[in-house]
């Protein structure tokens, strides 16, 4: 438990959920991650414009936290580059086929208590803890 | 325009709130999905605090007719769990567990990556965007 950040966790959650109530009650949209990343890729071009700003945001977030804090915020990679690779397809893949990840089914598809998102939720939080487990076993 | 800017400010917030709530660092992820380990249970806080304020948010969201921007919300009209959410977010669940990256993590740490030349975060991210191409070309 040495490496518990309840409340740096409590005030960054709460400012996802900020950005997520701003976007729906503005722009009528969902901050979903993958939605908004697979999107773009996505030939309809009304939804594309304000898609590529969510996702600008998403790195100028990261350059205001840095420039704020004087320093990157830690990035510890364990697993090997192949690895890192096939991860990578598979939630790529995943998050479109199963229409959602952490952000879209995760924060707002429950919060308006959506039946899909609840069960996508555990699913992928099952499928996740259950490969950390045996990947702990065998890599 | 306004939505453009819109999009632009809510998505800094939530690249913010990632970096602020330690949720880019694949470690930590992990440390969370890692039950048997020793368990860091930060992630429940931030998906808890966004919770605390898209839950509320989108209850009192919902009364509208529109959003302020724009014509319509659009919300997912899909209600029953299928075979495509299961396998879906099955497949995400791997990718989440064997790299400790889910998609907005990933966008925002090619920030520090970029500074300080992590290259299985560029691996990732364009393989995930691969997985998303083979979605949009096969589904």
């Amino acid at each position: 438990m040495e490496d518990f950040t309840p409340l740096s966790g409590l005030v960054g959650g709460l400012l996802i959920g900020l950005s997520t109530a701003l976007l729906m009650l503005l722009n009528g949209r969902i901050a979903g991650i993958s939605g908004i990343v697979g999107g773009l890729l996505d030939r309809k071009a009304s939804e594309v414009g304000w898609r590529a700003m969510f996702a600008a945001g998403l790195l100028l977030g990261a350059v205001a936290y840095m420039l704020a804090t004087g320093g990157a915020f830690p990035v510890a990679i364990e697993a090997s580059l192949p690895v890192m690779v096939a991860a990578g397809l598979l939630v790529g893949l995943g998050t479109r086929l199963g229409s959602g990840c952490t952000s879209g089914h995760g924060v707002s598809g429950i919060a308006r208590l959506s039946g899909r998102s609840i069960v996508a939720t555990l699913v992928f939080m099952g499928t996740a803890i259950l490969t950390v487990l045996v990947s702990g076993q065998v890599l | 325009m306004p939505r453009l800017i819109v999009a632009l400010f809510s998505g800094a917030l939530f690249g913010l709130g990632l970096a602020v709530s330690g949720m880019a660092n694949p470690q930590k992820v992990i440390g969370f999905l890692d039950v048997a380990g020793e368990w860091d249970p930060t992630l429940a806080f931030v998906m808890g605090g966004a919770l605390l304020v898209a839950g509320p948010a989108f209850r009192l969201i919902f009364r509208r007719r529109r959003p302020v921007l724009s014509g319509d919300f659009e919300l997912p009209v899909k209600t029953k769990v299928d075979a495509r959410l299961i396998w879906g977010s099955a497949l995400f669940g791997v990718g989440w567990g064997l790299s400790g990256f889910c998609p907005g993590p990933a966008v925002v740490a090619l920030v520090p990556a970029l500074a300080t030349g992590i290259v299985p975060v560029f691996a990732f991210v364009i393989a995930m965007v691969a997985g998303m191409a083979i979605y949009e070309r096969t589904f």
